[in-house]
C-alpha cells in the first residue's frame, strides 16, 4: 500500500535516511526500531510530509506520489499519531477529536457558522465505540485523563480522516502495563480493519507483541528485516547495535557524519563544534 | 435582589452533573475551580453586601445604574484583553489605544466636522489596523506579544498627544457620541428588550437540549435547564425593575452585554472561537491539526485593538472630552485585571468572554465602593491589587487541584 524506495534525506552534511527500501501492506503492523539517530523520526516525518526526502520514490498503492507538506500526506491516506500526542489538554474529547475539521450545522446555523456539537459528539461516541476505546464522559477535558486514554484519544482522532495507514511514534513510551496492553490491543484492532499500521518503539516486548514484520534502520540505513514470528530477541538488538552485522567494517564517509553527529549530540551542549544541524535539532526546528 | 438570584444559582449547575448527585458535584467543582464564574458572582455578592452594610446608597437604583456606566469601557476593552489571554498572550497596549481612537474620534468629529457615525468607524477602524499591525510584528517576528504590546503603549500613546495637539483636551459635542453613554430607555422599551432577550435564550437553550436528546447524547435534566432559565429571567427582571427605578436601561449597558454576548457566541459556538482556545491550549497540536496559528492570533490582536477603541470611544462619550489622561493611568491593568479576576487564565486556553463582564462588575463595585466611603486612591489601589492577587492566588490553587485529583 505504502512503500518507499531508495529514500535518502540529509540535513546539511548529515546523512539521516540513506537508500532506504521500506513498505506496509494493508492489514499489516510494521515495526520500525532503531537506536537514537537511527533514522526512525526521520523515516515517519519524510512519509508524512515534514521533512521532504531528497532521493528516492515514495509509493502510495503503487503509484509514485509526491508528499512535501502534512496536507499531503494526510490527503493520500496517511496519518500520523506523535510521541508528543498534540492534543489540547485544556478541551474535551470531542473537541480535540475534531480539531481542524470542526462541523459546521446546517439552516440557521449555517448562517451564523454555528458548530454542530451535536453531530461530532454523537460520532466521536460512534468512532469510540468503534474501537472498543472506553471514555467514560467525551466531554470530559483530556488534561484530566490518563496517558493511556489520552493516547487511545490521539490515535482516534488519526482515523477520523479514515486514513489507510497509520503511523505511531512511540505509543507506548511512558504509559503503565494495563494502559500499554490497551494501546497495543487497539493497535490490533486497527489492523484487524485493514489499516496498514507503522510503529515506531523503543520497547522490543511491545514490538514483538503486535508487529507483523521488524524494520531495523541503523545509522540511517536499513539494517535488516525480519518476520516476527521468525525472528528472536537476540537477533533483533544484534541488528539494532550493529553486532550482527557485518557492513559495520566499511562505514562510508556520509555514515561517519552520522555518527560525528551522534557524537556531538551526546556532548555537552557547550561543545557543540559548529552549528550544523544534527538530526534531532532539525526535526523539532519543523 | 440579584445577589439573591445569582446566590441561588448553584441548583442548576449541579444538577446538571451527571452523576446525579448535585450537592456532592456542585461542591466538588466549586472547589476544583470548575465553577469558576459562579464562584466570581459569589465574590461580587460579598463585595456587595460589605458595602451595602456600610453605605446604604450603595444598593441604590441610581448608584446601580451609575456602576453600569462606570464598568462600560473597561468591560468593552476587557473583551478583546479576555480573546488574548484565551491565546495566552497579552496585549499592553489597549489603554493606549483606546485613547488614541478616541481622539482620532474626537478630533474628526469636532475639528474636521465628520458625522459621528464616520468618525466612529474610523476611529475603530484605526483599532482594527493597530491590531494587525502589533499581531503582524508578533507571529512574523516572533516578538513576544509583551513586548510589541509594551512598544505599541508607548507609541500610541505619543501618537494619541500628536493627535490631540496643542490644547490637549477636545471636548465632544456631538449628541450621537454624548448619546452612547446618555440614552436611557425607560419603561416599556428597556421591558420589551428583556423580554425579547430572554425569549431569544430560552429558545436557543431548549432547542439545543431537545436536539441533543433527539440524538442520544447526555444532556442535563430538563427540569435544571428549565431552573437554570427561571432564574435568568428573575435575574433580568430585577435588573430592569432596579434600571427603571431611575433613568432606564441605559443604552452603554445595552451596548456591553451585545458585545459580550456576540463574543460569548463566536468563541464557545463557532469554528474560529474553538480554534482561540486550541492555540491557547497547544499552539503546536492546533498547528498540527491544519489550524492557520498566524491567522488566529493576528485576527485576536485586530479584535483586541478593535474593542480597545469601542471602550476608548465609551469613555469619551461618558467623560464628554477626550484629553491627554484618556486611556492612561490604572486603565489599561484594570481591563487586564478584571478578566483574571473572575477566571480567565493567564496562561491560555482557559476562560471565557463572561469574565470580561464579571471582572468589570468586580472592579468597578469595589472602585464605586470606595468612593461612596471616600476613601483615598492609596486606599483603592491596594485594595484592587489585593483583590487580584487573591483571586489569582485562588485560581492557582485551584487549579493545582484539579490537576491531582483529576488523573484517571
Amino acid at each position: 500500500m505504502l512503500a518507499l524506495e531508495k529514500v535518502s534525506k540529509s540535513f546539511g552534511p548529515v546523512q539521516a535516511l540513506q537508500d532506504v527500501d521500506f513498505e506496509v501492506r494493508p492489514g499489516e503492523v510494521v515495526a520500525l526500531v532503531g537506536d537514537n539517530g537511527a533514522g526512525k523520526s526521520t523515516l515517519v516525518k519524510a512519509i508524512a510530509g515534514i521533512h521532504s526526502i531528497d532521493d528516492g520514490r515514495i509509493l502510495f498503492e503503487g503509484q509514485p506520489v509526491k508528499v512535501s507538506t502534512p496536507t499531503d500526506a494526510v490527503d493520500l491516506g496517511i496519518a500520523t499519531v506523535y510521541q508528543d500526542l498534540a492534543l489540547c489538554d485544556n478541551l474535551d474529547v470531542v473537541e480535540n477529536l475534531f480539531l481542524g475539521r470542526e462541523e459546521r450545522g446546517g439552516g440557521v446555523a449555517a448562517l451564523t457558522r454555528q458548530l454542530d456539537e451535536t453531530s461530532m459528539e454523537r460520532q466521536a461516541h460512534e468512532l469510540l465505540d468503534n474501537l472498543a476505546v472506553t471514555i467514560t464522559d467525551v466531554r470530559s477535558e483530556v488534561g484530566t485523563m490518563s496517558g493511556g486514554q489520552r493516547q487511545q484519544v490521539a490515535i482516534a482522532r488519526s482515523l477520523l480522516g479514515e486514513p489507510k495507514v497509520v503511523m505511531l511514534d512511540e505509543p507506548t513510551a511512558a504509559l503503565g502495563v494495563r494502559q500499554t496492553a490497551q494501546v497495543l490491543a487497539l493497535i490490533k484492532r486497527l489492523r484487524d480493519k485493514g489499516h496498514g499500521v507503522v510503529v515506531i518503539s523503543h520497547n522490543l516486548a511491545d514490538v514483538f507483541e503486535v508487529a507483523d514484520r521488524i524494520v531495523v534502520l541503523r545509522l540511517g540505513r536499513l539494517a535488516a528485516l525480519f518476520d516476527a514470528k521468525e525472528t528472536s530477541n537476540e537477533e533483533v538488538v544484534g541488528a539494532i547495535t550493529g553486532a550482527s552485522d557485518p557492513s559495520t567494517g566499511e562505514l562510508g564517509p556520509a555514515v561517519d557524519d552520522v555518527m560525528n553527529a551522534a557524537r556531538r549530540r551526546d556532548a555537552p551542549p557547550g561543545e557543540t563544534p559548529d552549528g550544523e544541524p544534527t538530526e534531532r535539532e532539525s526535526g523539532d526546528a519543523s | 435582589m440579584t445577589v439573591e438570584a445569582t446566590a441561588a444559582e448553584p441548583a442548576p449547575s449541579g444538577g446538571g452533573d451527571p452523576d446525579g448527585k448535585p450537592m456532592k458535584g456542585f461542591v466538588r467543582r466549586f472547589v476544583e475551580g470548575d465553577l469558576g464564574e459562579l464562584r466570581v458572582i459569589i465574590v461580587l455578592a460579598v463585595i456587595w453586601a460589605i458595602f451595602q452594610s456600610q453605605e446604604d446608597r450603595f444598593l441604590s437604583a441610581v448608584n446601580l445604574t451609575n456602576l453600569l456606566l462606570q464598568i462600560t469601557a473597561i468591560g468593552l476593552v476587557s473583551v478583546g484583553v479576555v480573546l488574548v489571554l484565551l491565546l495566552g498572550e497579552i496585549d499592553l497596549s489597549v489603554g493606549a489605544v483606546s485613547g488614541l481612537c478616541a481622539a482620532v474620534m474626537a478630533v474628526l468629529s469636532v475639528k474636521h466636522g465628520w458625522s459621528p457615525y464616520l468618525a466612529i468607524a474610523a476611529a475603530v477602524l484605526v483599532g482594527t489596523a493597530i491590531g494587525m499591525f502589533q499581531g503582524s510584528v508578533f507571529t512574523q517576528f516572533g516578538v513576544p506579544s509583551f513586548v510589541v504590546t509594551l512598544a505599541g503603549l508607548l507609541a500610541w500613546q505619543g501618537a494619541q498627544l500628536e493627535v490631540l495637539g496643542t490644547t490637549g483636551t477636545v471636548n465632544i459635542t456631538d449628541p450621537t457620541i454624548t448619546g452612547l453613554t446618555s440614552t436611557f430607555y425607560e419603561g416599556a422599551t428597556g421591558w420589551a428588550i428583556a423580554i425579547a432577550g430572554i425569549a431569544v435564550y430560552a429558545a436557543v437553550s431548549l432547542l439545543a437540549w431537545r436536539r441533543k436528546t433527539a440524538a442520544g447524547l447526555r444532556v442535563q435534566p430538563l427540569g435544571a435547564l428549565l431552573l437554570r432559565l427561571a432564574l435568568a429571567t428573575i435575574a433580568i427582571f430585577v435588573a430592569v425593575t432596579v434600571l427603571n427605578d431611575d433613568r432606564g436601561v441605559p443604552l452603554a449597558a445595552l451596548i456591553l452585554v451585545g458585545f459580550v454576548i456576540l463574543f460569548q457566541f463566536i468563541t464557545t459556538k463557532t469554528t474560529f472561537g474553538r480554534h482561540i482556545y486550541a492555540v491557547g491550549g497547544n499552539d503546536e497540536a492546533a498547528r498540527r491539526a491544519g489550524i492557520k496559528v498566524k491567522r488566529i492570533r493576528i485576527v485576536v490582536f485586530m479584535i483586541a485593538s478593535s474593542m480597545a477603541a469601542v471602550g476608548g470611544i465609551m469613555a469619551a462619550s461618558r467623560l464628554l472630552a477626550v484629553n491627554q489622561s484618556s486611556g492612561a493611568g490604572d486603565f489599561l491593568l484594570l481591563a487586564i485585571a478584571g478578566p483574571v479576576i473572575a477566571g480567565t487564565s493567564l496562561f491560555g486556553g482557559r476562560g471565557s468572554v463572561w469574565t470580561a463582564l464579571l471582572g468589570a462588575l468586580v472592579i468597578g463595585s469595589i472602585s464605586n465602593g470606595m468612593d461612596l466611603l471616600a476613601l483615598e486612591s492609596s486606599v483603592k489601589f491596594m485594595v484592587t491589587g489585593a483583590v487580584l492577587l487573591i483571586a489569582v492566588i485562588i485560581d492557582a490553587l485551584a487549579r493545582r487541584r484539579r490537576q491531582a485529583t483529576g488523573r484517571v
